[in-house]
């Protein structure tokens, strides 16, 4: 058995138990933590392959941001993941026979797999053994695909207008900090002398 | 290929525009920033129109062949920045009146444009799909964007889930088709499943693409609220403010009936016989479907997505053609769709009655004797959306049944007819509603002037179509030939 292999079998292993474990596992935080496991061993995968961009992106994007984040959610909302679980047998057998059903016909349709002759690719990509993966792919993004790179970019800025647009409230009463105000303040807006007699107060 | 950025400049134009207003949206006072961005977001769209206008027709590839401009997609764009900026135009008064007029209205439905006109302009499936999403995802959000009130946000939230999910379809479609044929390009696309030459034997679609355009097909119908991917229509368009649902029920399926058009006609346009029954059945369906659930609707909203969902149908029985003048059909039907909804919308935007909007059918009882002018626009728009003639929407249906029976689809033009006449009975009976019966209270005599204006003008377009039809017959002719090649 090649180191290769080796590292493979251990990896994929480790991946497909800890999914396993994902579902399984009682406590949600446990699940997310093995979510994390999973997505190391799925990286690992992708650098075997030669993919260490992927790799990267996944371990920083999915590892970084979507589980820590799923981690708030998990600690900071109070589902019960037991009860939700709960009808879980129930549906199971008509669950599986639906996507048993759907295996069956991508089966059938990927049997017929043939590619069709003589296209020619209209974007071409450079060969892996040429260029690093990650240099290929900036190659490709900004010249080839910039116009869905730059539509994606307008889509992500559309999600930020959106998600103000429903969210964000002017709320009364809340005290924030105005630096401009902060700085404009003299001393005459704010601090009064007076004399003050004794034996008296201010009123 | 050369980095000539010339045939994007519609798109680039609008995409600086809604960067610069977002920025003086925020800059500007809170109280005038709506009024601000909405004039600008207007300016911006007719320019817009009038760049496409002047620009070259021939084909043009640009930014790596993922972006075609053509005379098919000037036609399209022409009629959706219109379509936009009248949607823009009809929202100010209601907005305000419900007190929720902010500027990000104007710059939602400005970004949904952008992604309307990229996806007319698609010639890859990244593209599509891009240029969807970006259309898609401000559409979502102006369904919700009455957030304090429970049926706009269900309205968004349905939107949104629905949507996600037709996506998701379209994607595997895509994804499909890429795995059987290699490409994602519909140039190249069309020349793999392209008519034999003489160097090369006859094409074969192979068995996953056709799968994988079933599943883009089911996609483009829920865009477009065809059955039977028309469930959200009915409710969406009745929670959503009205001004949003007069741009959901006319910009966005012009803009997915376009896409719809040369997805089929370009890189399928030779496996006609492949994707045609399914388009006929479409079609069929949703016929059937807006000509017999509108029957029982209360609200004028629903009623209209009812009938949006039976204009669908005929639009697509030109689709379903399959032929040159099938296209031509359908741009004329789209474009007279367009201006019959857009009217139709401003007339339900003038129903008030004590500062609040009614859109019940029966509240319109009264209409003809204290609104005269409002009550005969709508007169007009419910007879050319019946297809009576001489009004423009019985233009529409006929070029369209003609090219149907040209091509051997007879049946099918005779079920439209048919359907047809079962349509008429619910417009007719708004017109009834509107004469003859007694009204309850007595409409607001306030109105917006911009309101007053989209739905006079309309009317008379719809009304005196039949006096000078040339210019859009001639365009849309010279649109179909650009794509059909």
């Amino acid at each position: 058995m090649s180191l290769e292999l080796f590292v493979f079998y251990v990896l994929a292993g480790v991946a497909v138990g800890a999914a396993a474990m994902v579902i399984s596992s009682r406590n949600p935080v446990h699940s997310v933590l093995f979510l994390i496991l999973t997505f190391f061993n799925a990286a690992g995968l992708f650098v075997l392959i030669g993919a260490e961009f992927l790799g990267m992106v996944l371990v920083v994007v999915y590892v970084g941001a979507v589980a820590v984040l799923f981690m708030f959610v998990v600690m900071m909302l109070d589902i019960n993941f037991v009860r939700m679980r709960e009808g879980m047998l129930q549906y199971l057998p008509v669950g599986a026979l639906v996507g048993l059903i759907l295996l069956v016909e991508l089966g059938l349709v990927f049997g017929t797999w043939a590619l069709v002759e003589d296209v020619t690719p209209a974007f071409p990509a450079p060969a892996p053994d040429q260029v690093p993966n990650t240099r290929a792919l900036g190659q490709l993004l900004y010249t080839d695909y910039i116009y869905l790179f730059q539509a994606a970019g307008v889509i992500l800025l559309v999600a930020i207008i959106g998600a103000i647009t429903l969210t964000l409230r002017e709320r009364k009463g809340v005290l924030r900090q105005d630096i401009g105000r902060q700085v404009a303040r003299d001393r005459a807006a704010t601090v009064e002398l007076r004399k003050v007699k004794v034996g008296s107060g201010i009123q | 290929m050369g980095f000539d950025l010339t045939p994007v400049l519609p798109e680039l134009f609008l995409l600086v525009a809604g960067l610069v207003l977002l920025v003086v949206g925020v800059l500007t006072r809170e109280g005038e920033a709506a009024r601000v961005v909405a004039t600008l977001s207007v300016l911006a769209l007719v320019i817009g129109s009038i760049i496409i206008a002047a620009s070259d027709k021939s084909p043009q590839l640009a930014l790596g062949g993922h972006y075609v401009a053509d005379g098919f997609s000037a036609f399209l764009k022409i009629l959706l920045f219109v379509g936009a900026a009248l949607a823009i135009l009809l929202a100010q008064g209601f907005l305000h009146d419900r007190r929720i007029a902010r500027f990000e209205y104007s710059l939602l439905v400005l970004f949904s444009t952008l992604g309307m006109s990229m996806m007319v302009s698609a010639n890859s499936f990244l593209a599509l799909y891009m240029g969807l999403e970006l259309s898609a995802l401000p559409l979502y959000v102006l369904a919700a964007f009455d957030r304090d009130n429970l049926r706009s946000t269900e309205a968004g939230l349905k939107y949104f889930v629905l949507g996600a999910l037709a996506s998701g379809m379209l994607l595997y479609g895509c994804s499909l088709v890429y795995g059987f044929a290699g490409t994602l390009s519909f140039d190249v696309l069309a020349d793999a499943f392209g008519a034999a030459t003489a160097e090369r034997p006859p094409a074969l679609l192979p068995l996953g693409a056709v799968v994988g355009l079933v599943f883009i097909i089911a996609g483009l119908a829920f865009k477009l609220a065809a059955v039977p991917f028309h469930m959200w229509t009915p409710d969406v368009y009745e929670g959503s403010p009205t001004p949003v649902t007069a741009f959901l029920a006319t910009a966005s399926k012009v803009a997915a009936a376009g896409l719809a058009v040369r997805v089929l006609m370009h890189p399928f346009g030779e496996w006609t016989a492949q994707w045609q029954q399914v388009v006929v059945l479409i079609s069929i369906a949703s016929m059937l479907l807006g000509a017999f659930a509108a029957i029982g609707q209360a609200n004028i909203k629903r009623l209209m997505a009812y009938s949006g969902i039976g204009h669908i149908g005929y639009a697509l029985v030109g689709v379903a053609a399959g032929s040159e003048r099938g296209v031509y059909a359908v741009l004329v039907y789209l474009a007279i769709y367009l201006v019959m909804t857009l009217g139709t919308f401003g007339c339900i935007l003038l129903m008030r009655r004590q500062g609040q909007y009614v859109e019940q059918i029966s509240d319109l009882a009264g209409l003809s004797r204290q609104r005269p002018m409002a009550a005969a626009a709508l007169g007009v728009f419910m007879f050319s959306q019946a297809g009576i003639p001489p009004l423009a929407g019985f233009f529409g249906k006929l070029l369209v049944f003609l090219a149907a029976v040209e091509a051997g689809l007879t049946w099918l033009a005779v079920l439209g007819v048919l359907s047809s006449c079962v349509a008429a009975f619910y417009y007719l009976r708004i017109v009834k509603v509107m004469y003859f019966d007694e009204a309850a209270e007595p409409f607001d005599t306030a109105v917006h002037p911009a309101v007053t204006g989209i739905t006079a003008i309309t009317a008379l377009a719809t009304l005196f179509f039949i006096v000078w039809p040339g210019p859009l017959l001639r365009a849309a002719g010279a649109a179909a030939a650009a794509l059909v090649r």
